[in-house]
């Protein structure tokens, strides 16, 4: 992500270049399609999608509201993000369920997309819901493939059958499901072997899998990091085996996953899960729009909030939002806001998941130890001192400076990011009552 | 077949891709129009190239027409294909067995590490060079057994430990056996890991650290390849970088050709981070492995003249 600079940081370039010339000309527009379409490319967005998208955003952006707006690039920023967030959406993404009684899962792909990982993790996943799912690798392909499930099965304490005698995968994915029902499991997921849709012997095997276990889901794992072929490989195995959804993994990576819009777009196909990390319980649901962000560069503040509230006192986060939209916000609010902060995690994590932060903060170190400096000259203060700031003169500010082994000058700075916070706060109560909520309750987290 | 069969053969997808979009530009727009460099431009964004690289060779086609007026087909093909071979820098990997050579396989996660570990041992136990594997990567299941059957498959002896163990005691062990026993070429494969994780790179460079300490006393020259899928997308660049901030890379490898993947992203990484491309990766055999031939694979990307 700090490789390239945000979309919106671009397209505001544009904009400041064009400050005070009251109105958006034709070129400029052009030129912001243009880091459009730079942007989305550049995102391994397949470049027909690219085409259809631009002109659906220009044919948009051409409308009235834009041009008058104050922020055009934000505004535009604003469409294209939209544009992408209801391409993702939109159908059920849950996985199917046979009312049978058994399901079965089949997984297919490329190598190396992650199929195996994503089998024993949906098995986790599963089995936290209070299934009985049960695996079984019919990889008979790549070296010690079935080995590497059946220690992810274990490691989730699921059952996994192997049969490193058959040299059919069909056969072994029959067997399996007899095992599963036998086991009384009520979920086989079934692990293929990679391929590439041009590999016929290997088409005909993963046809064979399907026809004997007939899956209810045929879920195709992609790579995050996929390029243009994307579109090609999904298109054909939904041409050959069937296609009903599929799950993306290694997000976790810095790939700005431009293949999920691709297929989205290309396959109607919905994006069941996603995986995040290389541990076992690192599978997520999926969201579009945090995905239409990702795209686009511009960091994902929903993650972000999400880790927050994980972390966030909520009660507390509460009486802060009320003192904020109260103008009440005192320095021990802010002294309560630096320690739930610290909660969270690295600053330098934090910031890397915030909109227009890519750029500008490459190379620079968050000092860590400038919150604990500001909380240790909070706690140096009396409670009245606290509760009304503009009592402190500069013979206060001395006794707090000693008090907390800082000097005038961190105090002095202090008090100029309290001022500036509620200046900032200000703005956003403002825009509330336009309903922003969204906004609002971002800084109510301390943002 | 060939090796240089297979690798034409793996890319004959591409080839046909390409020929057919050039083909199609050419006579719906007749002649070498601006349209004409727009629609080539996508046409290489497509095989993955990356818009600077696709930028680049287009750019260099419009200097050249604007230059001499030269607007013919043979003209077009012959400045592109000169173009892409400067991007293009191959090179052998033919280390000097004079002393210990050490060659770490590095990459993100599903590459196919392994499997180029092996077909590389194979390649070399075949010509008679004295081959050891290490399996560092301790961290994926069965990637350990997966490494100690294509030992077995090539006939090399493997160094490894158990699932969680510290890769970096793995690669010690495998530098002091690799000394012992007088190994010319020792390759140590290494966990996938993406390039966004301090942690996991740190990893890295602590392996590497050891087997530079190691191999001193035995003048070992030591290498890293990054292996590359040729599926990636402009991801890729960024990988490379990374990690060659991370190891310093000696060079590329590109597996997963033989798919129906363009592979264009040799070419963006190439341009971005001037390193060699050495081997293609053909296959799941332990013989499809090429040298990478640049000629064969710009010849791939472009239509016949």
């Amino acid at each position: 992500m700090a490789i390239f600079s945000g979309l919106s940081e671009k397209l505001q370039a544009i904009t400041e270049r064009m400050r005070g010339k009251g109105r958006i000309t034709e070129r400029d527009l052009k030129d912001m399609m243009r880091e459009i379409r730079l942007a989305l490319l550049e995102a391994d967005v397949h470049y027909l999608v690219v085409k259809d998208l631009i002109k659906e955003i220009s044919d948009q952006a051409e409308g009235k509201e834009i041009i008058k707006s104050i922020t055009p690039g934000q505004q535009i920023v604003k469409i294209v993000n939209d544009a992408l967030t209801e391409i993702l959406g939109g159908s059920e993404s849950k996985l199917a369920v046979n009312p049978r009684g058994f399901t079965v899962y089949m997984l297919y792909g490329l190598q190396g997309a992650g199929k195996t990982t994503t089998a024993a993790k949906l098995a986790y996943l599963l089995k936290e819901q209070g299934k009985k799912p049960i695996l079984t690798s019919v990889d008979v392909h790549r070296p010690a493939a079935a080995d590497q499930l059946q220690i992810l099965a274990k490691s989730v304490d699921v059952p996994c059958y192997i049969n490193k005698s058959e040299k059919k995968a069909d056969l072994i994915a029959t067997e399996a499901l007899e095992r599963g029902k036998y086991l009384l499991c009520d979920t086989l997921i079934v692990d293929t072997a990679g391929r590439t849709t041009i590999d016929q012997e290997m088409m005909t095997e993963l046809e064979a899998i399907a026809t004997a276990v007939k899956p209810d889901e045929k879920l195709l794992i992609v790579d995050a990091m996929i390029g243009q072929e994307a579109v090609n490989v999904a298109l054909e195995f939904d041409k050959y085996i069937g296609l009903d959804g599929f799950i993306m993994t290694k997000l976790d990576g810095d790939a700005r996953g431009g293949a999920a819009l691709s297929i989205r777009r290309m396959t109607g196909k919905p994006i069941k899960l996603v995986g995040m990390g290389e541990k076992i319980d690192q599978i997520e649901v999926f969201h579009p729009e945090r995905m239409a962000s990702r795209i686009l560069g511009m960091g994902d503040v929903v993650t972000l909030v999400e880790k927050a509230a994980r972390q966030i006192d909520e009660a507390k986060a509460q009486k802060t939002l009320e003192r904020l939209q109260k103008n009440q916000f005192t320095l021990q609010d802010m002294l309560e806001q630096f320690e739930q902060i610290k909660n969270l995690g690295s600053m330098q994590d934090m910031m890397s998941m915030l909109p227009g932060t890519a750029g500008k903060l490459k190379g620079t170190e968050v000092d860590e130890k400038e919150f604990d400096r500001f909380a240790a000259i909070i706690r140096s203060m009396t409670m009245r001192e606290r509760d009304n700031p503009k009592i402190l003169n500069a013979s206060r500010r001395k006794r707090i400076a000693s008090g907390s082994g800082t000097s005038i000058q961190d105090v002095n700075r202090l008090i100029k990011q309290y001022d500036q916070t509620q200046k900032l706060m200000k703005q956003f109560t403002g825009m509330s009552k336009g309903g922003k909520r969204g906004m609002l309750s971002r800084f109510g987290l301390g943002f | 077949m060939s090796l240089l069969n297979k690798f034409r053969d793996g890319l004959s997808k591409t080839r046909q891709f390409v020929t057919e979009g050039f083909n199609r530009v050419a006579a719906n727009f007749g002649i070498f129009d601006e349209d004409f460099l727009d629609e080539l431009e996508m046409i290489f964004i497509q095989a993955d190239c990356g818009i600077e690289v696709s930028t680049k060779l287009v750019e260099s086609v419009r200097d050249n027409i604007r230059e001499d007026g030269k607007v013919d087909r043979e003209h077009v093909l012959s400045i592109l294909r000169r173009d892409m071979l400067n991007i293009l820098k191959t090179k052998a990997f033919t280390p000097d067995f004079s002393s210990l050579n050490v060659v770490f396989m590095v990459g993100v996660n599903g590459t196919g590490k392994t499997t180029t570990a092996g077909k590389i041992a194979y390649q070399f136990q075949k010509q008679g060079t004295k081959t050891m594997l290490a399996a560092a990567d301790t961290f994926r299941a069965a990637a350990i057994d997966q490494l100690k059957i294509w030992g077995e498959r090539a006939a090399v002896p493997v160094i490894s430990n158990t699932l969680g163990t510290d890769p970096a005691s793995v690669v010690y062990d495998a530098m002091q056996s690799a000394k012992a026993r007088a190994v010319e070429l020792l390759i140590i494969d290494t966990a996938g890991r993406l390039h966004n994780k301090p942690n996991l790179m740190s990893e890295m460079e602590k392996m590497h650290r050891v087997a530079a300490r190691e191999g001193r006393d035995a003048d070992a020259v030591i290498q890293n390849l990054l292996v590359l899928d040729a599926t990636t997308g402009q991801n890729a660049v960024v990988q490379a970088r990374s990690f060659n901030e991370s190891v310093s890379l000696d060079g590329l490898i590109i597996t997963k050709l033989d798919g129906s993947a363009k592979g264009g992203i040799a070419l963006a990484v190439a341009d971005e981070m001037s390193l060699p491309l050495i081997y293609a990766g053909l296959g799941e055999g332990i013989d499809d492995l090429a040298n990478f031939d640049a000629e064969l694979f710009v010849e791939s990307l472009l239509p016949e003249a």
